[in-house]
């Protein structure tokens, strides 16, 4: 005996299906980044990879829940891709493995697992990252082409687990600091938003590099829309209102503001527009509710890149929405069937 | 110094006077915290929990005189109400008051001789019958209080706990593999 | 051309229904026995009037209609009643419930009827004949239809008719429609009538496009005035009452309002035909068509007579060897029957028999990760995923001020969940405990009421003994002082003691 409950139709679809699709979205972007910067970046996935999955088992097996379904559902892999792409590639191994562990049991697991977790997950693993570690944050790699010295992915490997860099070669010559946070770095210094995007790290739009590899995730955040794993409600009113903010101060003070287009590709911007704001379990159910929850985080994103001390916004943008969630969503509430003029 | 006491007495004088004014204009007839816990309580009028009926029991718990827990017939959740309604953890069960299935009193009318003792018993009015002849439960009214049964000399009363049936089914809470499991 | 309106969400769940309208509808054999419930309809249970061992005739009355909502219910066929007792019957508890069982003596003998005089007959005395013919809503919801076919003094400007049968593998409304399309629109001419409704219209899924030319050339045929067969787009679950007349007048019905105060009521076109049947023939609904589809070799719809045990008509339809259970009504929003044994009742549309290879188990189900799918696809327009967690946590409170009575259980939360999780069940549970929880709360307060009422009584009586006592006492001391003073005066004082004895009229009683 089976299928106690109507319907008894096979569901057409599936949580670990959802978040697969969501995973295949991530790739464009994760091949440009190897393109751009190296294959890397495909060591810390794997390494937050593995450290997620095994930490959600731990997890599971402590909390005496079962293992084998919650590990098949893809949303630890989804957590550790996401925290893997906003840390520095070159970050060492330790840190990959502590964010990710912390992102799974503190943030996922303490709070009932799946589901359950107010905050994302892979936010705060990198919200506890840039807090401990500031300096390791701030050591990206160049992209090709630009640094004096590259290094050998034997090199990389042997930098990430055994923090040794080969001789004669400094961490400043293959590393450097975001578009993003070189941009405020010169502005401090009373440079011009001209003079500071003819700076070689700049390309077209934002970095250098940086800038495709937000494009292959606009790539794969159209693919969600058109498959309906994501509304258009979050990305839009958030590249909205990062827009409308930033081109705002563009257009009062051209010398000191940078264009919105900066803005939308720069930073984790796209990824967050499309794949960490959009988690559906730390944003707002209701249309409207997700139209506020994301202009809200674009204005604080922008708050934070203009004015703020950290160098991107969106992890902080996201976390401090997040706590807003239950509110909005109960401020929301659209109004029933048959209900539409009598309620608001 | 003397203005300063004049004006502080000045001060609690006419506080005072609001405060006294507001507790007469604003006065709340009877006690509602009894009343409230009073709509909680199942109405069995029992006496399981040692008062003559729910009302004495609401009184004696917003007097904080009865703890919470003495009531069977409301079981855990009349339990989980009242510590909701007073602010306070819900505590369990003592070991001889346990909640038992809800019955409804039934007279075995074979045996009844008419004595009229469990109609005086009886809390809510549920037994019809007059002396010397059968009496009957007007089962609709039977809070299931078990008061009748003990006065009755002939021990023709029993309790028959309540059937479920078609008409007082109520769907279940969906149990499905993985929650049985959390 | 009409414009049609749309409402919020629903589904395309895979429909099913080519495998049994290969077919005309057929008709079923007397089965070797009859279960007839006697709770065919919602409201109250009939109430038997046979005695067992007594022969009956088919159509001829076994159950009387008991209080306001409630309906007749009739043998079948001709035969002997061979017990009146508790049976299993098709209801999602598995719980028995009284049931009259027939033994079919073969000759299928009617009882003496005739059609009434559709146009001299006054609308009450037709409403009472459905009643007595037991004619209820066959969509589903048995609602008895003399009640519905009732206007309650409102305006109806629409009546519609819904043929739209959104539910997957369920064709009994399509094959009815392609067959007997005239004698529907003459049960609707009958319903419009009743109603005073100005025009009909009658919604069709656009998947059945033979019911929909069938109903066409029908209307054309009988020349009838203002009456519209419209084709309205397949999306689950577009045959739910509210949703068809949305589709057709834009009309949105909200939770505990009736159709008819916004000028519409709603029949289902099988409803329409029995009462054609009924009151043109003076045939008592006995039977109507079912599906027999799902793991059987020739799905088909059959004309069964109420009452025919699932197991004998589903071994018309050839049985599969590993069908393990079956289900009453569609696979969106059946019932599991509790076993093969159970009498067709009025609201039997369809019946599928199962089995895990046709219709594999479901996964576990995980959290709910709020992905709003159910808010997506909710014809109610609910925050679906809200009232699951309110449902879970047993918030009733929260979950009513979430509507969740508006829910219709139509199941296409359920049917998209990527989690795979019961969300209707968990409604039901939380409708049913709520409606439990209020009877309970009606029940207290009658009890304390009584209670309050026992303890005055109680102290009344104590105070009219005392002043009874008091009196004696004061009547003898009187009596000795008269006696010792022969004094006349002393009897007024008596007199005046008693009016206090009288009792206080019951209405004064405080009735808290």
């Amino acid at each position: 005996m089976s299928a106690f409950f109507a319907p008894f139709l096979n569901k057409p679809d599936s949580v670990s299906q959802i978040m697969f699709k969501v995973l295949l979205a991530l790739i464009p972007g994760i091949a440009l980044y190897v393109w751009y910067f190296g294959p890397a970046i495909l060591v810390s996935i794997t390494l937050a990879s593995i450290t997620a999955l095994a930490t959600e088992a731990a997890m599971l097996k402590l909390r005496d829940r079962p293992i084998a379904p919650f590990l098949k559902d893809n949303s630890a892999l989804l957590t550790a891709w996401l925290l893997a792409l906003s840390i520095p590639p070159l970050a060492p191994w330790w840190m990959v493995v502590v964010g990710t562990a912390f992102a799974i049991s503190v943030s996922k697991h303490l709070y009932g697992g799946l589901g359950n977790n107010p905050f994302n997950p892979a936010m705060i693993g990198y919200a506890v990252l840039i807090i401990s570690f500031p300096v390791h944050m701030t050591h990206w790699i160049t992209p090709h082409g630009l640094g004096q010295v590259e290094l050998s992915f034997i090199d990389q490997l042997g930098y990430i687990f055994g923090g040794a860099l080969p001789p004669n070669v400094t961490l400043d010559a293959v590393t450097m600091a975001t578009p993003l946070d070189t941009l405020k770095t010169h502005l401090h210094l009373d440079e011009h938003v001209n003079q500071i995007l003819d700076m070689p790290i700049y390309g077209r739009l934002a970095g250098q590099g940086s800038e495709m590899v937000a494009w292959g995730f606009l790539l794969g955040g159209l693919y969600l829309l058109a498959s309906r794993i994501i509304s258009w409600h979050i990305p839009v009113a958030y590249l909205g209102t990062l827009l409308l903010t930033s081109g705002i101060f563009h257009l009062a003070d051209p010398a000191h503001y940078v264009t919105p287009l900066f803005h939308w590709f720069s930073g984790a911007a796209m990824i967050g527009a499309f794949f960490i704001l959009t988690d559906p379990v730390t944003s707002p159910t209701t249309q409207k509710g997700k139209l506020i929850f994301a202009a809200m985080a674009g204005l604080i994103t922008y708050l934070i890149r203009a004015f703020g001390g950290f160098p991107d916004g969106i992890a902080f943008a996201t976390l401090l929405m997040n706590i807003c969630v239950p509110l909005i969503d109960a401020w929301t509430q659209p109004p029933v069937f048959g209900n539409k003029e009598t309620k608001p | 110094m003397l203005s300063a006491l004049l004006v502080m007495a000045a001060i609690a004088i006419v506080l005072g006077a609001v405060l006294g004014f507001a507790a007469i204009k604003f006065r709340v007839q009877g006690n509602p915290l009894v009343d409230k816990i009073d709509a909680v309580l199942p109405q069995t009028q029992c006496g399981q929990c040692g008062f003559p009926g729910c009302k004495p029991y609401a009184t004696a718990i917003a007097a904080g005189e009865a703890t919470i827990n003495k009531c069977p017939p409301g079981g855990e959740e009349g339990i989980q109400k009242l510590a909701d309604l007073l602010g306070v953890d819900p505590i369990p069960f003592g070991g001889d008051t346990q909640p038992k299935p809800k019955s409804v009193a039934f007279i075995d009318e074979n045996t009844c001789i008419g004595c009229t003792l469990c109609i005086q018993a009886c809390p809510v009015d549920a037994i019809a019958g007059a002396a010397k002849q059968m009496h009957t439960i007007v089962a609709a009214e039977c809070t299931g209080c078990e008061l009748c049964v003990a006065p009755c000399p002939v021990d023709c009363i029993s309790m028959l706990p309540i059937e479920e049936q078609i008409t007082n089914w109520k769907w279940r809470y969906p149990v499905y593999p993985i929650q049985a499991a959390a | 051309m009409r414009t049609l309106h749309k409402f919020h969400g629903g589904v395309h769940p895979p429909t099913h229904k080519a495998e049994s309208t290969r077919t005309p509808i057929a008709q079923a054999a007397i089965p070797s026995k009859l279960v007839i419930s006697l709770h065919q309809h919602v409201g109250g249970r009939a109430k038997p009037i046979v005695q067992v061992g007594e022969r009956v005739l088919k159509g001829q009355k076994i159950g009387l209609s008991q209080g306001r909502q409630s309906s007749g219910v009739h043998a079948s066929t001709s035969g002997t009643v061979t017990a009146i007792d508790m049976q299993l019957v098709a209801h999602p508890s598995g719980l028995p419930d009284l049931c009259i069982t027939i033994v079919p003596d073969g000759k299928d003998e009617w009882i003496e009827h005739s059609g009434a005089d559709l146009k001299n007959t006054p609308h009450s005395e037709l409403r009472h004949k459905l009643r007595k013919a037991g004619v209820v809503g066959l969509g589903g919801a048995v609602f008895p239809s003399d009640l519905k076919a009732d206007a309650h003094r409102h305006k109806i400007t629409t009546l519609v008719l819904n043929g739209a049968e959104c539910e997957p593998y369920i064709t009994c409304d399509d094959m009815l429609m392609r067959e007997r399309a005239a004698d529907i629109l003459s049960g609707a001419e009958l319903l419009r009538e009743l109603l005073q409704a100005e025009e009909v219209l009658i919604g069709i899924e656009d998947n059945k496009p033979e019911a929909i030319a069938a109903m066409k050339r029908a209307i054309q045929d009988g020349r009838h005035e203002r009456m519209e067969a419209i084709p309205v787009p397949t999306m689950y679950p577009s045959g739910g009452a509210k949703q068809l007349i949305r589709i057709l007048t834009g009309i949105e019905v909200a939770h505990g309002v009736r159709s008819t105060e916004m000028g519409v009521q709603c029949f289902n076109v099988a409803t329409a035909y029995s009462v054609w049947r009924a009151l043109a023939h003076g045939e008592p609904l006995i039977s109507r068509v079912v599906t027999v589809t799902g793991n059987v070799e020739r799905a088909q719809n059959y004309e069964v007579l109420i009452g025919t045990p699932v197991n004998e008509l589903v071994a018309l339809a050839g049985n599969k060897p590993d069908t393990d259970r079956y289900i009453m009504g569609g696979p969106m929003m059946g019932v599991n029957l509790p076993a093969a044994t159970v009498g067709v009742i009025k609201a039997t549309n369809c019946i599928i028999a199962m089995s895990d290879a046709l219709f594999p188990p479901a996964p576990p189900a995980l959290p709910c990760i709020r992905c709003t799918r159910c808010a997506d696809v909710c014809p109610a327009e609910l925050q679906p995923q809200e009232l699951y967690w309110f449902a879970k946590a047993k918030e009733f409170g929260k979950a009513q001020q979430y509507h969740l009575f508006d829910c219709i259980e139509c199941g296409a939360c359920s049917y998209v969940c990527p989690s795979h999780i019961p969300l209707v069940q968990y409604y039901t549970f939380a409708k049913s405990e709520i409606r439990a929880r209020a009877e309970e709360k009606r029940n207290a307060d009658r009890a304390r009421e009584r209670h309050e009422f026992r303890e005055y009584r109680v102290e009344r009586e104590k105070q009219e003994k005392a002043e009874k006592l008091a009196a004696k006492e004061k009547a003898a001391k009187e009596q000795a002082i008269k006696t010792q003073l022969a004094s006349e005066s002393a009897l007024t004082e008596t007199g005046a003691a008693r009016p206090l004895e009288t009792v206080q009229p019951e209405a004064a009683l405080p009735k808290e």
